[in-house]
């Protein structure tokens, strides 16, 4: 059993409150995605349930233990570095090997359990290099390995991803998916790329200025946004959200993905703005328009229809099916 | 013609005409050391200049006479042991001030920095007292005990561990190792090209000490190499190519340990001269 | 559910922040402890102690000591011993650092080009650093004795300087401290020359080359460009050579025990306190008044070099 259960986590840093009373739940073999811009504490997050961070308050619970006063050692968690941290003194080998020599297991099933490793994330020809002579992808592999060895309960990851670039990037999310469904593990995953957060989770946290706005599957976060931050910092390009007056009755804001935002000719029920950029993409066309001083909009065109002009005054509206609703003051969804 | 084109004609010969002048300058005492050195006793004042004899018998006198065995041997013990110690304390008070939290850890480091400040020559006058009352005169514990930590090391070793990156002492957490695992298994292995400046730095300076084993031997046994000389010089000065010979012999084990070890020789004077 | 460890420990969230500091407390000392005791004992110690000691007279045992107050520091101060000792340490100082880098920084540049059997050199020029103060004193009294001496042994020499044989160099009040300078200056070279070159391979040639295209003499490269860019490393040279200078012992105790006297000629500050012909030899209070005095000389001497030339001196990029 590897769920965990955080309970009113706390972390500050004299001031800065880094982590606020966050209470979370994540079930046992969960891909938990912990999202959000730089500084909004997840990394913090992630290193409360790693053990490398003490807590300010709060209690943090793998399976049926509370781990506040257990070593990062005890705790059954391995982590995966953003920098991967590997030993630059030691052989691939010997850095795999590692975290099982240091937990006294003997040779033979070391060098068994490394050569597993190496086979699973094809580092078999590099086990005899060292750190420094291999590319930044085949590093990464070796910081995964070194966690897999172990065989934790729960893996512990901090955009492991940011230092390769986009096509390797893209080729080791759909990897790490699949070590996933191999291991009878619990992953937990700090990113700020809400497109690893789409593809590889099966619930996203979302957090902001050190509490979680919203905890959910990829589809309700992205379909059901909780508030507008978190509208806005997941989808490319962000929720267009416009003040409710033009389009419908009441004060509160009314947000519209840009795929279910369109130009109009009726007056009522749309709002006048004016096209300001007209980017090409290849098979799309993104429209930007500006609203008002506040507000923008971004309207999705296949390829090869006919475009406004830069300048242009058009009028742009949204399906009622696909309008979400948020408080103006607190940004917090309405449902109706 | 480049940069770097080597000198050609005249001007390659002014220039190697002067590198062996100065060379030949500088060789100079070496070389009437040596002549004396190799010569009998009643031809050394007759062509100091010129290797008109030969003999190897005044070598052995001063090894075995001049008693130059006893002190190198000496000499090594008390650099060896300064030099390990000395590596060991600086090392771990270098990670305790690198790697652990406790009260007061700028203010202990201020004091370790302040010492660097004090010369020997300041505290020399009471440290004789010292090891006086605890009745280490003439002992190996006099000669080593007050050089067994150095705040230059401390220093020195602290700059380097500060450079080791946080993710690995963190990943070492994860993989389970403490304080003293992560020492040895990853802090040493990434600081040795220091460690090995630093440990030759130690051992020259031991071994050159010079005013703290006069101050404090009087028994010809406890005698390291340079109060050694120092006892040969004042008892024997007429027979020159005696003392000659154990300059030579004194000198001979510091130029092999400096050809081994010459690649931590920059380093580790460049490091050490911070105190001078 | 079970606690694990958190009853035993049992600490609130307050606690947590004021535990981790002093949670390590303990291993702190153990790895501390060994460098504290031996500083404090040896260095901190001593030095206050030296400075409380500064102000006593004992008796010729170093027993018996009674404080005659903190005036000694002041009569020390304006005693002609000290004085004159000051003013040997200061001329020797003067000798040798100057001289020193110079032949540092010339060696340094003469053995700089790429030529043929460089290493050689260097090897020569670098080699003085295996010589103890010992050793290298031995060797240059063996040359400068007048009546055993290599050079007293070469007539012609001594034809045109009759001082070699009589009194001798290192005998004679005139030429005495210089003949110590030089063997100090010689002992120090490979040293300074080592730096030196280290210093100027940190250069980067790419300044060498512009200054080249620029059609800058060999000479106008070498002060427009070598010059200020090595004076992080004579800074750090003259420093050290400086300190070496007032901490000078072994030769004046080899070569000429603090002599010829009457006059003194190389009785230096360092000799003074410990030197076996010293007139206060055997006095601790005295030897720690004037030991005092040498520290708070140095350290004014240090702040004051690192201010001089810090203004002048280009540490780069």
């Amino acid at each position: 059993m590897a769920s965990i259960r955080l309970v009113g986590v706390s972390k500050h840093f004299g001031d800065v409150k880094a982590v606020d009373n966050v209470t979370l739940d994540i079930a046992d073999r969960d891909f938990m995605i912990l999202l959000g811009p730089s500084g909004c504490g997840k990394s913090t997050l992630l290193r409360t349930i790693a053990g490398l961070e003490d807590l300010t308050a709060g209690e943090v619970w793998i399976g049926d233990t509370m781990v506040n006063d257990i070593e990062p050692k005890d705790r059954d968690v391995s982590m995966v570095f953003q920098s991967y941290a590997l030993y630059p003194h030691k052989t691939v080998r010997a850095n795999i090997e590692f975290p099982l020599k240091v937990r006294g297991v003997d040779k033979a099933e070391r060098t068994a359990e490394a050569d597993n490793a190496a086979d699973i994330l094809g580092l078999t020809p590099y086990l005899d290099r060292r750190p420094g002579a291999l590319s930044g992808g085949q590093r990464q592999r070796v910081a995964l390995a070194r966690a897999i060895v172990r065989r934790p309960a729960v893996f512990c990851m901090d955009e492991p991803l940011s230092n390769l670039d986009a096509k390797l990037r893209s080729e080791t999310r759909a990897e790490l998916v699949a070590i996933h469904d191999r291991l009878d593990a619990t992953f937990v995953y700090v990113t700020h790329d809400q497109v690893e957060a789409m593809t590889m989770g099966n619930r996203i946290a979302v957090m902001r200025e050190g509490m979680i706005e919203q905890v959910g599957a990829p589809s309700d976060v992205y379909d059901k946004p909780a508030s507008v931050f978190v509208a806005q910092f997941i989808g490319t390009p962000p929720m267009n959200i416009f003040p409710a007056g033009s389009l419908e009755s009441g004060s509160h804001l009314v947000g519209a993905r840009p795929e279910h935002t369109t130009f109009t000719d009726r007056m009522d029920g749309s709002v006048a703005a004016t096209v300001t950029l007209v980017e090409h993409l290849g098979h799309e066309l993104q429209v930007v328009c500006r609203i008002d001083d506040e507000y923008r909009a971004i309207v999705r065109l296949p390829a090869g229809t006919s475009i406004p002009d830069s300048g242009a005054e058009v009028r742009v509206a949204a399906t009622e099916e696909h309008r979400h609703r948020f408080d103006a003051t607190s940004g917090l969804r309405i449902d109706r | 013609m480049a940069l770097d084109t080597p000198p050609r004609g005249w001007r390659a010969t002014s220039r190697y005409s002067l590198l062996v002048v100065t060379a030949v300058l500088i060789l100079f005492p070496v070389y009437t050391t040596i002549i004396a050195a190799l010569k009998p006793g009643n031809k050394v004042l007759e062509n100091p200049l010129l290797p008109d004899a030969f003999t190897l018998s005044v070598l052995a006198d001063a090894w075995t006479e001049g008693r130059l065995g006893r002190y190198l041997l000496n000499s090594t013990l008390v650099a060896v042991i300064i030099t390990v110690v000395q590596l060991v304390t600086s090392i771990v008070s270098a990670y305790a001030f690198t790697f652990l939290k406790f009260p007061f850890r700028r203010t202990m480091f201020a004091i370790f920095l302040a010492t660097m400040l004090v010369p020997l020559e300041v505290t020399l006058v009471v440290n004789r007292r010292t090891v006086d009352s605890f009745g280490w005169l003439n002992t190996f514990q006099g000669l080593t005990v007050p050089f067994m930590a150095t705040a230059l090391g401390t220093f020195l070793l602290r700059q380097v561990f500060m450079q080791i990156p946080k993710d690995l002492k963190e990943a070492s957490q994860m993989d389970g190792l403490g304080h003293w695992g992560f020492m040895k298994e990853v802090a040493i292995p990434l600081v040795r090209p220091t460690m090995g400046a630093l440990g030759l730095f130690s051992f020259l300076s031991s071994w050159n000490q010079y005013l703290w084993p006069t101050l404090i031997t009087t028994e010809d046994n406890m005698n390291t190499v340079q109060t050694g000389l120092r006892l040969l010089r004042s008892s024997d000065l007429d027979k020159p190519n005696l003392i000659m010979a154990g300059t030579i012999i004194a000198a001979v084990p510091i130029l092999i340990v400096l050809i081994v070890f010459q690649r931590q020789l920059v380093r580790g004077l460049t490091a050490g001269a911070v105190k001078g | 559910m079970r606690h694990l460890v958190s009853e035993s420990i049992g600490d609130g969230p307050m606690g947590a922040t004021l535990k981790r500091k002093w949670r390590e407390a303990p291993l702190a000392l153990v790895m501390l402890g060994p460098s504290l005791v031996v500083l404090v004992t040896f260095v901190l110690y001593p030095l206050g102690r030296a400075v409380w000691l500064g102000q006593q007279r004992c008796n010729v045992q170093g027993k018996n000591c009674r404080s005659v107050g903190w005036g000694q520091y002041t009569d020390v101060l304006s005693s002609n011993e000290f004085q004159h000792a000051l003013v040997v340490t200061l001329k020797f100082a003067l000798i040798t650092v100057p001289l020193g880098l110079f032949l540092g920084v010339g060696l340094a540049v003469l053995a700089d080009k790429h030529l043929r059997g460089m290493r050689f050199f260097r090897t020569i020029f670098s080699s003085t650093i295996a010589t103890s103060v010992a050793v290298a004193s031995l060797m240059w009294l063996f040359l400068l004795q007048p009546s055993v001496g290599v050079l007293a042994n070469v007539s012609w020499l001594n034809s045109i300087f009759p001082v070699i044989k009589e009194p001798g160099l290192l005998n004679d009040p005139g030429t005495a401290l210089w003949s110590v300078g030089i063997s100090s200056v010689w002992a120090n070279l490979g040293f300074t020359f080592i730096l030196v070159t280290a210093g100027l391979q940190g250069i980067p040639r790419e300044l060498h080359e512009s200054a080249y295209v620029d059609g800058a003499s060999g000479w106008m490269r070498f002060t427009n460009v070598t010059l200020p860019l090595l004076s992080p490393t004579l800074l750090f040279t003259s420093v050290v050579l400086t300190s070496r200078a007032f901490q000078a012992y072994g030769e004046m105790d080899l070569l000429t025990n603090g002599g010829p006297v009457p006059q003194d000629s190389t009785t230096t500050v360092t000799y003074l306190i410990y030197g076996s012909s010293s007139i206060i030899k055997n006095n601790d209070g005295l030897q720690a008044a004037v030991a005092v005095l040498l520290f708070v000389i140095l350290l004014g001497l240090s702040a004051l070099q690192f201010r001089g030339f810090g203004k002048r001196v280009h540490y780069g990029s």
